[in-house]
């Protein structure tokens, strides 16, 4: 089964070469067909590739495929190989799973669009685009991949094209994630030239042979990795394009901007962990680039009105926490933060569709409300997704997810009690958000009437997702329950095997616990519709000011359009003709002015020109008889 | 022979087009179409024919030879390698675009148009193939003629003055060269007593190794005007704006690659003492090229002069590859020839199909376009993506050679190189922005539904050079060991200064056979 793995990312990447040549003379069911079937053919592929994999581990824990050679130029060579590891096997599953549902979902969602093959097209790309990425073996492939996706990202939001925000929403996200594209890029090059290989695994091995920890040089490449993971997984100070992705699909939303593409900066600093393992300096910042991004994402949802907005400031602050685990050495933990969120944030974006359907494309909360009768299965499956977002203890996945990371925040080497409460104030704050969408979407009086229930093909992916949200997080149940930690077992395989306190853990996670629960209780207070608490909160004056500020998401974009976007613009316009130009334009015109001026020795008369030669011969003369 | 022909084709071709003319412009356009796929065919089977390389440096693949002023040392002397022919193959298939591009475009003179473009073309192809220094000029002045008849003639609103600008720059760099050939001649004979322009005599000739900076400059001027480095570059803005779809295809595409043909075959080779004098200066300057085009293609608002100042930012990269001292980079500068060539090429010939359906250029007056125009936004995005350096397309791969050859030398250029990748997305996704997604004009000049979206020929051209694209981008080895040989100097290192870290690292790895080492082994000679 292994040799086949090359085509885990080759059939989504066959039905985007299907449905962009031929995609218009299909017929939209042939389209879906293709579409989300070459998805699911990936899925199952992977499963009994999965298996294969676990039945008979390889040698060395990981299966190499070389597919072949990129180019090489006098024996440095770029290969495209492919590498199946635990880490990019979990990776996989992930993508191809909950790609297979988002798309199932699409082919409803999507129903009756003009654009229907070419929001196919390019769905499958992006699938296979992802797989290539967690699949690369060699850096110079994973960028494919990771620009790949970039793209995937940029068409996708910019889809519904007659609206000119949609645009410049897409236009802002390829180009901020191109900031830290190009400092991997850089860091790549670093690598590359350094170490004299372009495959992750040697340029791993070697570096951790020719760099002695805190060497300036391994600071300086996992910092520039660094920058291209926070670009792409939409950490603090590249977070703001996140947001403005909403403008995509909501199913894009919930595989592209929440389940997958924007882990990918996750999955890097995994990867490349034993670089940032020689770079403490580095690895410090990880975590606190992680906690910073939690707290102020988490603020800046708490505002919100736009019910993807929420979403998305929550996968920023999500995101947040699994930058915190990498930071503190502990990537498994990450890695099962990203496999519990694919689920329940897929599932919250798939529920916030299904009401946006519903409302007809509006997405303001505050219009909405009343919706838990009228749209029962919604109701509840949007419900455990955000109970499981929320952490509520011990029957959510998102709480053994968490709680891990939690955990390792302070009991890991690594760790620090700054980083343990950060994580604390961001899971009461997770809980509030969570709380108040649900509260503000589906309680209170009814306000507008829903125009349409999810149909079949949209209810069987919210429901598998829902039954996930719940039980995915059993595959790792912490010690002081009785359970055995199987994930981090598998994904961690050769890193460092931590024995957890018990009764440590323990607190730590009844503290957490309560937390989350007074937190969903004070939502209750604040945002049960009909309750003035909140509105003489936000009445008076440092209310309204942090109001204010959470709403701008802490006004990152307006101080980037200060500072870059409207100064790039200003010098660019008023250099618009070029200022080297004059330059050569003056000299053309000195060039015509002394042709003019001696223009006027050009007198025709015979006494000018006679007294030009006397003068010359005396001159002439003059010096020939002094020398 | 073969080589003979490669220079006959299109300029029997061009007269014959020429002559055409009086039996109608179909069949002008038609000879012309034929005499340039003909050079395409022609150049490959000149591949085919000669596969394997002869012994020594360059390494010719084919030659042809025949005296002409024996008294002066100037001989007839053609010769190819890899190189050579990868980018006459190249001027072949432009060749066909342009007249793709022109058959719905010129309507005037039509004979003489094509005459013009052929014999441009002709002079391209001479200047690849020369291997005397007094033919160089000779092909190099004839390229630039034709080319100021086509801007001068066949051009847009402001073209008598972009032609004359053109035609200054170039000659001005031209008559620089003409001095160095002949002092380097007068130097050589004084030395050898063999008055010669044979280049592979002057190749390591005693003159040429001892000379000074001056006389490597002259060359260096031609070559730099005509890539163009910044700051020589403003006559190419108004050159490809004014000049007709065709002559901004053959321009871009070709006369840009004559300046880096110059410099890898030419100036390095001939005169590496000078060049390493003056590589931290060129090296610079592409830097400042990549940044300052991508950041002056953004404001532009005639179309046309948007695409001509990514070729600005283009061409730094090929400064910066072929002076960084490294096969990496000399190769990615190779590389980034033949894609900058198909994905400017392909760019001009949209704007030019644009322009021709929406009667403007002005990107002010352009919008909203992808309702109308689905196709040409999808060949516009696959062009504009290759532009900004996506992986998967041939510019990325030759970009990543440039800056990872370049890196070790000098990581700052290095940085700026890739930093100027971000000005690139901000003018990539402006333009597909403004044309396409952004708003429509207020008073539309032309009912932009009932627009003609791309078909036939120019969509078959347009996919043959995405096609090359995609191949130069996920496979481009067979390019690269084509070309790989013939570029710059025998002795010139895979990758420049030995990195410390890479000899501790493979000490210490003892890592299976040369691959660590790489990194400071030479090139097998």
């Amino acid at each position: 089964m292994l040799p086949l793995t090359w085509a885990i990312p080759a059939l989504p990447l066959a039905g985007f070469a299907v449905l962009g040549l031929a995609g218009r003379r299909l017929t939209p069911r042939a389209v879906a067909w293709v579409g989300a079937g070459s998805v699911a053919a990936a899925f199952a592929l992977a499963a009994a590739v999965a298996a294969a994999f676990l039945a008979a581990p390889p040698a060395g824990g990981a299966f190499s495929q070389t597919l072949w050679t990129w180019w090489t130029v006098g024996g440095l060579a770029a290969h495209v190989s492919l590498r199946l590891d635990p880490l990019s096997l979990v990776f996989v599953l992930v993508v191809t799973f909950v790609g297979s549902l988002v798309l199932l979902y699409s082919t409803e969602y999507m129903e009756g669009d003009p654009d229907y093959s070419r929001f196919f097209a390019w769905m499958d790309l992006f699938a296979g685009s992802m797989l290539v990425l967690v699949l690369a073996a060699d850096f110079l492939l994973l960028y494919l991949g990771w620009e790949a996706v970039g793209l995937c990202s940029y068409l996708l939001i910019g889809f519904w094209y007659r609206d000119c925000a949609n645009g410049r929403a897409a236009m802002k996200a390829f180009v901020v994630t191109r900031v830290g594209d190009v400092a991997l890029l850089v860091g790549i090059l670093l690598l590359f030239t350094q170490l004299g290989t372009l495959g992750i695994q040697s340029a791993m091995s070697r570096a951790v042979d020719a760099w002695p920890t805190g060497a300036a040089v391994a600071s300086v490449a996992a910092a520039l990795v660094l920058g291209g993971a926070v670009g792409k997984s939409a950490q603090l100070p590249l977070q703001v394009w996140l947001p403005d992705a909403m403008a995509g699909p909501t199913p894009v939303s919930a595989l592209i901007h929440a389940a997958t593409m924007v882990t990918a900066g996750v999955y890097l600093i995994a990867r490349t962990g034993a670089l940032f393992a020689i770079a403490p300096g580095v690895r410090l910042a990880v975590a606190v680039i992680g906690a910073l991004t939690l707290l102020i994402a988490g603020f800046s949802a708490l505002a919100q009105s736009d019910i993807k907005k929420v979403a998305a400031y929550s996968t920023v602050s999500q995101l947040g926490y699994m930058f915190v685990a990498l930071g503190v050495g502990a990537a498994s933990a990450a890695v099962f933060h990203m496999f519990t969120h694919a689920f329940f944030k897929a599932l919250i974006f798939l529920g916030a569709g299904a009401v946006i359907k519903a409302m007809d494309e509006d997405r303001d909360m505050f219009h909405m409300g009343g919706l838990k009768d009228r749209m029962p299965l919604t109701f509840w499956t949007f419900t455990i997704g955000c109970a499981s977002l929320a952490a509520l203890p011990l029957v959510t996945a998102g709480f053994y997810s968490k709680d891990l990371i939690l955990f390792e925040s302070f009991a890991s080497p690594y760790g620090d009690v700054w980083l343990w409460l950060a994580g604390l104030v961001g899971s009461v704050l997770t809980a509030l958000y969570a709380s108040r969408m649900v509260l503000l979407t589906f309680f209170g009086p009814l306000k507008r009437e829903p125009s349409g229930l999810p149909g079949p093909r949209m209810a069987v992916p919210m429901v598998t997702l829902a039954v996930l949200a719940v039980v995915a997080g059993f595959v790792q149940v912490p010690g002081y329950l009785g359970g055995k930690p199987l994930f981090t077992g598998l994904v961690g395989a050769g890193l460092p095997a931590r024995s957890s306190p018990l009764v440590g853990a323990a607190l730590a996670s009844a503290i957490a616990g309560v937390l989350v629960l007074a937190g969903i209780a004070s939502a209750y207070w604040l945002y049960e519709p009909g309750r003035p608490a909140l509105d003489r909160l936000v009445a008076t004056p440092w209310g309204a000011a942090l109001h204010r500020a959470f709403l701008a998401g802490f006004g990152f974009d307006a101080a980037y359009e200060a500072v870059f976007v409207r100064p790039y613009r200003r010098l660019a316009e008023l250099d618009r003709g070029d200022f080297v130009d004059p330059a050569y334009r003056a000299a053309g015109r000195l060039a015509a002015w002394c042709g003019g001026a001696l223009d006027g020795l050009e007198t025709g008369r015979v006494r000018n020109y006679a007294f030009g030669i006397g003068i010359g011969v005396v001159v002439v003369l003059a010096v020939v008889m002094l020398r | 022979m073969i080589l003979l022909a490669l220079l006959l084709v299109p300029f029997a071709g061009g007269v014959l087009a020429w002559a055409a003319e009086t039996v109608s412009p179909l069949a002008v356009r038609w000879t012309a179409l034929c005499a340039a796929a003909l050079e395409l065919v022609v150049a490959a089977v000149a591949w085919f024919a000669y596969p394997a390389p002869a012994a020594g440096w360059p390494p010719w693949v084919a030659q042809f030879q025949a005296e002409w002023v024996p008294q002066l040392g100037i001989s007839f002397h053609l010769a190819a390698d890899g190189l050579s022919l990868a980018l006459i193959a190249l001027t072949g298939f432009l060749g066909v675009a342009g007249v793709v591009a022109s058959w719905r475009e010129i309507t005037q003179r039509v004979g003489l148009f094509h005459f013009q473009l052929l014999w441009a073309l002709a002079g391209v192809t001479g200047v690849f193939l020369a291997a005397d220094l007094f033919l160089l000029y000779f092909m190099w002045e004839l390229m630039l003629v034709p080319m100021y008849f086509l801007i001068a003639l066949w051009g847009h609103e402001d073209r008598r003055r972009a032609a004359m600008k053109f035609f200054l720059f170039t000659q001005a760099g031209g008559l620089l060269m003409l001095i160095a050939i002949a002092s380097l001649y007068v130097a050589h004979g004084r030395r050898t007593g063999v008055y010669t322009f044979e280049y592979s005599a002057l190749l390591g000739s005693p003159a040429a190794l001892g000379a000074s900076v001056w006389l490597a400059l002259g060359f260096v001027a031609a070559f730099a005007v005509k890539l163009p480095a910044v700051p020589l570059h403003p006559w190419l803005p108004d050159a490809h704006t004014q000049a007709p779809t065709a002559g901004s295809i053959v321009l871009a595409g070709l006369l840009l690659k004559s300046g880096a043909y110059g410099f890898l075959r030419f100036v390095l080779p001939l005169f590496p003492a000078a060049s390493a004098e003056i590589a931290p200066y060129a090296l610079w300057a592409g830097a400042a090229g990549t940044v300052y085009g991508a950041f002056l293609a953004f404001p532009q608002r005639d179309l046309k002069r948007f695409v001509a100042y990514t070729s600005v930012s283009h061409m730094g990269y090929v400064l910066i590859g072929a002076f960084a001292g490294s096969r990496l980079a000399l190769t990615g500068a190779a590389l980034e020839m033949l894609c900058h060539g198909l994905s400017t090429g392909a760019l001009f010939m949209i704007a030019g199909a644009l322009m021709d359906r929406a009667g403007t250029r002005d990107m002010g007056r352009l919008g909203g376009l992808l309702a109308a125009l689905p196709r040409m936004n999808a060949w516009t995005t696959a062009f504009v993506l290759a532009s900004i350096g996506l992986p998967g397309l041939g510019n990325f791969v030759a970009e990543f050679l440039v800056l990872a050859g370049v890196f070790s030398v000098s990581p700052a250029v290095a940085a700026v190189g890739a930093a100027a990748m971000i000005a690139s997305m901000v003018y990539g996704v402006w333009l597909l922005y403004d044309v396409f997604q952004g708003p429509a004009p207020v008073a539309g000049d032309a009912d932009a539904s009932r627009l003609p979206d791309l078909r036939g020929p120019e969509a078959a051209v347009l996919a043959v050079m995405t096609a090359g694209l995609v191949w130069l981008g996920v496979y481009p080895q067979p390019a690269v060991s084509a070309i790989e040989a013939g570029v710059g100097p025998p002795d010139v290192p895979v990758a420049a200064a030995p990195a410390r870290a890479a000899r501790t690292a493979a000490e210490r790895a003892e890592a299976p056979a040369g691959v660590p080492g790489g990194a400071r082994e030479r090139a097998p000679r």
